[in-house]
């Protein structure tokens, strides 16, 4: 057989794996693999500014087409920048293969140029990684790589291959179909745990469907099967963050998002509960509150892929390990063998109009100024208008927030967020990630005045591939969620959280070959964003809003659901150490 | 004033079987130490004919639930195997092995070759005033010798670890 060489069995192993696109930035101890994917045919490669921005990208990528993102970077400083993306996507289960190069076997451990311990620094933000020191091991790793990155809980991998690896050659065959010896992941519930959930949904009068970024992650059929859940029990239905889209905003049945920002209804709803299923969801920190607070009167059913998200943080009654969508075509299939009926739950609908006739998501505004949420409420009906299909990123911070509470989600895939690990920088690559995936989809990045500039060197990545993204900045010259916690917890001493120096974004704009909008005030917002919209190619957007506009509803940390904050009438502006130590 | 509360923990021994590759000590010690669980004693060797898979045997503590957890992440590591609680799983054999080391003359060297008797272990090497007892048991055991050993001269002492084992035909 002929041979080939290990950049050669690489670049194979993609095309053989479907992968048409991957980010990355070229550097010595990548050059063989550059050298093979150099005009190709089929592999575009998307030459990023910055190797974190490769790694959002990919998520980005992964995110809104269900694809694994794939990630090229060299040694050293190529993979300790990744290092940030990769982590990111551990946390919110995205699946992303990472490839780093690494300098030639007989160097390693000897500091050499460009060394790093990439496997040591990666083993434990990665879902598994790999040192490939045989490139006729190398099409095994690659395939086995995709594998895990991409069934059970999905997660990043990383495969780190020495630059002689990348020369030497070695006969080529496409692996067969992995059958891996320890990695099973259990995608089928426990028979019995099915007939002991749909007897815990048929006695439920108080029934909340708590769903998560799981939903999204085992696919479409999954959010078809949620909303058929929903529709058979009559249950109302709330999310995290990251389940935003599973189930559509304009069902009557949607509470909204739940937990440290989420509506007065879903934590109310989620505190007076008897029966809550988790799907697919994991009981956050940001979700839960106070933990010995937290829905004290339910019993839970909790779906989950990954063992280990049982019982982690709150106790449950009832744990099925499985795939989301597999549990939930299980559950509803038992439900209508058995023939039942959807329950009676119009008390419970009573009592949720009642936390619902709070209006949580209710803002004030006195003409003069933008309020940010008004912002996001506008930019949501105006792309709505258009009937594109609209991808949102968003940064983290306030503005992320707003975003979850007033942008409205059909569909799943839409909505690209950093949950977990909460990395400013993420929106605006992972918008262009989206957009190279979507090409004819309204991608827009929301992004605050702060955060946007921890990637955004990526303007120029847009603008050599001609990315039509939008960035929407909500400028308030603060950092804003850090201004609030030091409003709230630290008696407004704004300790280093202003952004000093701002560039004009408008003429930043314009220096990448983009255009630049800036919008003043409420006169000016709805033409802004017409324009922005209209606009054939990459916007960025300088909408200054409402410079100490608070993020409410707010559960303070090591509060309890129902101790939320409303309004600023409320705040006191200082807590105890015992909450301040909680992130 | 905030201070950080102690929860209560109790003692579990863990029989992991694994890929035999390299970091894969790494991987788990690591879990324990990035999730902040407590490692006791661990040990390792392969242990079939082509080398493939390893046993390791980990020691650790905590309150039940954290344990429920440390089992779940480390079956949830790609290159494991199996993970048996051996504490919880019926009986089960444990045994870590010894080498204390102890010098002295007259009546302390006496005693303690005496209460090696008792304890069945072997006298591995020997000098006029030191010996080297190597003595194989279950943890506690191991701590009483070492602590009576103490009072006659001790000077230093290597420990293995445990490896465990249930009782009975079957493999864990």
């Amino acid at each position: 057989m002929a041979e080939k060489s290990g950049a050669d069995i690489l670049v194979e192993c993609l095309m053989d794996l479907g992968v048409d696109v991957v980010f990355g930035y070229p550097g010595g101890a990548v050059l063989p693999i550059y050298d093979a994917l150099y005009n190709h045919p089929k592999i575009k490669h998307v030459l990023v500014r910055h190797e974190q921005g490769a790694t959002h990208m990919a998520e980005g990528y992964a995110r809104s087409t269900g694809k694994p993102g794939v990630v090229l970077v060299t040694s050293g400083p190529g993979a300790t920048n990744a290092v940030t993306g990769i982590t990111d996507a551990l946390m919110d289960s995205i699946p992303m293969v990472v490839i780093t190069g690494q300098v030639a076997t007989q160097l390693i451990g000897t500091d050499a140029f460009q060394e790093a311990d990439t496997i040591g620094i990666t083993r434990h933000c990665t879902k598994h990684n790999y040192l490939v020191k045989d490139p006729g091991k190398l099409a095994n790793v690659i395939h086995e790589a995709f594998h895990i990155a991409t069934t059970g809980r999905p997660g990043p991998v990383l495969v780190d291959i020495p630059k002689n690896v990348q020369v030497a050659t070695a006969p080529y065959r496409r692996p067969a179909a992995i059958a891996h010896a320890s990695y099973r992941p259990q995608i089928d519930a426990d028979p019995v745990a099915i007939e002991t959930a749909v007897e815990m949904l048929a006695a439920a009068e108080r029934p909340i469907i708590y769903s998560g970024g799981g939903v999204i992650n085992s696919g479409p059929e999954a959010t078809r099967l949620l909303r058929e859940l929903a529709d058979i029990t009559g249950a109302p239905v709330t999310s995290t963050l990251m389940g935003l889209g599973a189930f559509p905003a304009s069902s009557p049945q949607w509470l909204g998002m739940l937990g440290m920002h989420g509506t007065y209804e879903s934590n109310w709803a989620m505190n007076k509960a008897d029966l809550i299923l988790c799907v697919g969801a994991r009981f956050d920190d940001r979700v839960t509150g106070r933990l010995d607070a937290f829905a004290p009167n339910s019993r839970k059913i909790h779906i989950d892929i990954d063992r280990s998200s049982i019982n982690k943080t709150v106790e449950v009654d009832l744990a099925l390990v499985a795939d989301v969508a597999s549990a939930l075509s299980d559950i509803i299939a038992l439900w209508n063998k058995r023939g039942h009926e959807k329950a009676d739950l119009a008390e419970w609908w009573a009592r949720i109009d009642g936390w619902r006739a709070r209006r949580s998501l209710d803002y004030p505004e006195n003409g003069a100024e933008i309020m940010p949420q008004r912002a996001i409420a506008d930019l949501y009906s105006a792309t709505k208008a258009t009937g594109k299909d609209v991808i949102i990123t968003t940064e983290v911070g306030q503005h992320q927030m707003w975003a979850a509470q007033h942008f409205g989600f059909d569909g799943p895939n839409k909505w690209l967020t950093s949950g977990g690990l909460g990395t400013m920088g993420y929106g605006f690559p992972a918008a262009i990630g989206a957009q190279m995936g979507n090409p004819d989809s309204l991608v827009i990045c929301i992004a605050g005045d702060a955060s946007i500039q921890m990637n955004i060197q990526e303007m120029g990545t847009a603008s050599q591939y001609r990315l039509p993204v939008k960035i929407f900045i909500l400028n308030n010259e603060y950092m804003g969620m850090v201004r609030q916690w030091q409003e709230l917890t630290y008696e407004s001493r704004y300790s280093n959280s202003y952004s000093d120096s701002l560039p004009d974004f408008v003429k930043l704009g314009e220096a990448y070959g983009w255009t630049g909008i800036r919008i003043e005030g409420p006169q000016e917002l709805e033409a802004g964003i017409r324009q922005m919209i209209d606009t054939p190619g990459p916007v960025i957007v300088d909408c200054r809003v409402a410079k100490l506009s608070n993020c409410f509803p707010m559960i303070p940390s090591g509060a309890a659901h129902t101790d939320m904050l409303l309004d600023p009438s409320q705040v006191e502006g200082t807590l105890s150490d015992e909450a301040k130590a909680l992130v | 004033m905030m201070h950080i509360q102690e929860e209560h923990k109790e003692r579990h021994v863990l029989s992991l079987t694994v890929a035999n590759e390299a970091g894969i000590l790494a991987r788990i010690a690591g879990m324990f130490t990035a999730r902040g669980y407590n490692i006791d004693s661990l040990t390792v060797a392969d242990i079939t004919d082509d080398h493939a898979i390893s046993r390791i045997t980990i020691v650790t503590s905590g309150p039940p639930k954290v344990i429920d957890q440390i089992i779940a992440q480390l079956d949830r590591l790609v290159p494991v195997h199996k993970v048996t609680d051996l504490t919880d799983n019926g009986p089960y054999v444990e045994r870590e092995l010894a080498l204390v080391k102890v010098a002295g003359t007259g009546d302390d060297r006496i005693e303690a070759l005496r209460i090696a008797d008792v304890f069945r272990a072997k006298v591995v090497d020997t000098t006029i005033e030191s010996f080297i007892f190597e003595l194989t048991g279950p943890t506690e055991k191991i701590d009483t010798f070492v602590g009576l050993m103490r009072q006659l001269g001790l000077v230093e002492v290597g420990r293995t670890g445990v490896v465990g084992l249930i009782r009975g035909k079957e493999a864990v």
